[in-house]
């Protein structure tokens, strides 16, 4: 019944209701705990008692997981230190119970300034924890299609789970479109342009790119079965990996390195209509996409 | 310091490090003295000059990374960091440059697990993007006073929060989760030691090493460290209970 | 930040067996609601947390129509308010109480 329902639309908790078994959900630090950021109020900022992070564990099609949800609506999902620890806190668990995989929510501006170097800190405690996790044979898979996007540090921190969906909402990026006109002018880039936006960092240009594994439709039971497909087929992290990643870098640069727009890289991957690409719909772009750049499952 | 200075100051005993187009890359022979470090080299990488870290930079570097971790030899590596943020263009967004840096910092943590002990030295500046790519990928992170770390510069945070720089400045003065600067940095855990420039950087670089040789237990302690300095008081504990409702759940 | 406190008597224990439940999301224009059922079945009490300074008397007003019109004897609800307004607050802590009267 509540498979058709929006991913995008959708708060963090209703996304895991969507995602997991039926009452499988068990939450660690719950909103009762009233574990909020202190660092808010100085900013006259209100907190939420899950400080925009739910963590915990539960069961997808039968096979036991551990989840993290990103609430994008609040503060744009960035990370703070509360909101960052648990998160750190799921991924060391998670080394211990390998192979139990984790399935992370991504739905972040980033680092939450309010708590800049405490988010900072944050985030590069999360991709050590999760690259540890992936050593220990953790299959750690990335869901975005919220609000936020994933941007920032959670740009990175996408980059380093197994693999990634994402749906036609989603973008994917580092510097955020505001920020990059703002230091460099609009010519370089006009955050207010929303078609130049999602063609540079948007989930049909990340599925091209390779940037994510799949693309889905923006439904809970969409990024239900990605998630359990990416779950089977995440690879292991060991030296492979990062020299078949590191190629697979190299050739990206060699072979689009020169494009000054999106619809540049997809012409050369050899679409007849880069134009037509944005309004594909999700099934005549899926098959586009694994025609013309087949996802690989030995790189990241 | 320059780079240069520093680079003299570790190794006293010689080096063959360059630096090309902003990029730092070469070994240094870390100076016989404790078991650990008797007559050793140390692969040198980094961004010098404020470079910014783009997927042309991100990319060469993770490469020279790959090549350590390759060879037989068990060479730490140190991260020699003054950078600035990650390049803002549209092409080092178009071609994923969340995915380049993130390679980076793989490399650097694979490194580090396959017992090539990671040192981070930052001399100059760094932030964001850049600074979760390098510095913050390292298992112990130095620094020389006078480095100037960030997560944002205040412009841009004033920019993004919509609050003045004067009310940023004001309200940076009663928590260091939230000014930029070194001190700050420390205090919340990030950097493990502020060295003396006044004493042997070699002899200074040799013991981090050796903590890391002996080190047992979890590799993270940065959250701890946070807890202890009184910069960050909730986030080893919030883990750390996080872990235990994990086990308990089975 | 201004933090409100009411307690009300309320004509019946909320329905249901659910212990605990929450609604909403911290955003510009809503507000989470945290309902507990932690009191005696005819006692209510509502705390508030808003950045919103001044407006006790609406919280005040909205409280009390929300005690009358839904009878949530023995809760206990704590709300984040993210500027809401006295709509949008109404309809929270309705579904708090719906969400709260669901079997266990």
């Amino acid at each position: 019944m509540t498979s058709a329902l929006s991913w995008y639309e959708s708060t963090a908790r209703q996304r895991l209701a969507g995602l997991l078994d039926a009452s499988s959900f068990g939450e660690f630090i719950g909103p009762e705990q009233r574990e909020t950021s202190s660092h808010l109020a100085v900013f006259d900022l209100p907190a939420q008692f899950d400080d925009g992070m739910i963590v915990g564990h539960g069961t997808l099609d039968g096979t036991r997981v551990w989840v993290a949800a990103q609430e994008g609506r609040f503060m744009g999902g960035a990370v703070g230190e509360v909101h960052g620890a648990k998160l750190t806190g799921l991924l060391r668990a998670a080394r211990e119970s390998s192979p139990r995989p984790v399935l992370i929510l991504l739905d972040t501006g980033g680092v939450r300034l309010q708590e800049a170097n405490a988010g900072e800190l944050a985030i590069a405690e999360i991709m050590r924890a999760l690259i540890d996790a992936r050593l220990a044979g953790v299959p750690v898979i990335g869901l975005i299609g919220g609000r936020a996007g994933c941007y920032g540090g959670g740009g990175l921190i996408a980059a380093c789970c197994s693999a990634l969906a994402i749906s036609e909402q989603g973008r994917i990026g580092v510097s955020g479109p505001e920020v990059i006109e703002t230091h460099r002018g609009v010519e370089e880039f006009d955050s207010q342009d929303r078609a130049l936006v999602w063609r540079t960092m948007g989930g049909k240009h990340r599925r091209l790119l390779g940037g994510a594994e799949l693309f889905v439709d923006d439904s809970l039971e969409g990024f239900r079965a990605a998630a359990a497909t990416l779950i089977r087929q995440a690879p292991a992290l060991d030296a492979a990996t990062l020299e078949a990643e590191q190629a697979r870098l190299e050739q990206r640069l060699e072979r689009f390195g020169g494009c000054a727009d999106a619809r540049d890289v997809w012409a050369s991957l050899g679409a007849a209509d880069a134009r037509a690409i944005p309004s594909m719909d999700t099934q005549e772009f899926i098959a586009l996409a694994d025609r013309l750049a087949p996802s690989r499952h030995d790189a990241r | 310091m320059t780079l240069a200075e520093i680079l003299d100051g570790l190794f006293p005993a010689g080096h063959e490090v360059v630096l090309d187009r902003g990029l730092i890359f070469g070994r240094g022979v870390i100076i016989a003295g404790g078991s650990v470090t008797q007559g050793r080299s140390i692969i040198v990488i980094g961004a010098d000059g404020r470079l910014s870290l783009g997927v042309d930079e991100a990319v060469w570097l993770s490469r020279k990374v790959l090549d350590i971790i390759a060879a037989a030899a068990q060479e730490p590596i140190l991260v020699l960091i003054d950078s600035d943020s990650q390049r803002m263009t549209k092409r080092d967004e178009l071609l994923g440059l969340n995915e380049f840096l993130a390679h980076l910092a793989k490399c650097l943590l694979l490194a580090d697990a396959r017992g090539h002990a990671t040192v981070g030295l930052l001399y100059g500046h760094t932030a964001a993007g850049a600074f979760l790519a390098t510095a913050l990928a390292t298992r112990t992170l130095l620094a020389l006073p006078g480095a100037d770390p960030e997560v944002m510069d205040l412009a841009s945070m004033a920019r993004v929060t919509k609050l003045s720089i004067d009310v940023l400045r004001q309200k940076a003065r009663s928590t260091a989760v939230f000014a930029p600067g070194l001190d700050n940095l420390v205090k919340t855990g990030g950097v493990t030691t502020v060295l003396d420039p006044g004493v042997s950087l070699a002899a200074q670089l040799e013991l981090a090493l050796d903590s890391i040789a002996r080190a047992a237990g979890p590799s993270d302690l940065r959250d701890q460290w946070g807890k202890e300095r009184d910069g960050r008081p909730k986030a080893a504990d919030i883990a750390r209970r996080i872990q235990e409702l994990a086990r308990a759940a089975g | 930040m201004e933090q409100l406190h009411y307690r009300h008597v309320a004509a019946a224990r909320a329905r249901g067996a659910k212990a605990q439940a929450l609604v909403g999301v911290v955003a510009s224009g809503d507000l989470e609601v945290l309902v507990q059922r932690t009191l005696p079945d005819r006692e209510c009490e509502v705390e508030i947390r808003t950045a919103i300074a001044g407006f006790a008397d609406v919280w005040q007003a909205v409280v009390a129509d929300f005690v009358e019109r839904r009878s949530p004897g023995g809760l206990k609800l704590s709300v984040n308010d993210g500027g809401a307004r006295p709509d949008m607050v109404a309809l929270r802590l309705a579904q708090a109480v719906r969400a709260v009267g669901e079997p266990a």
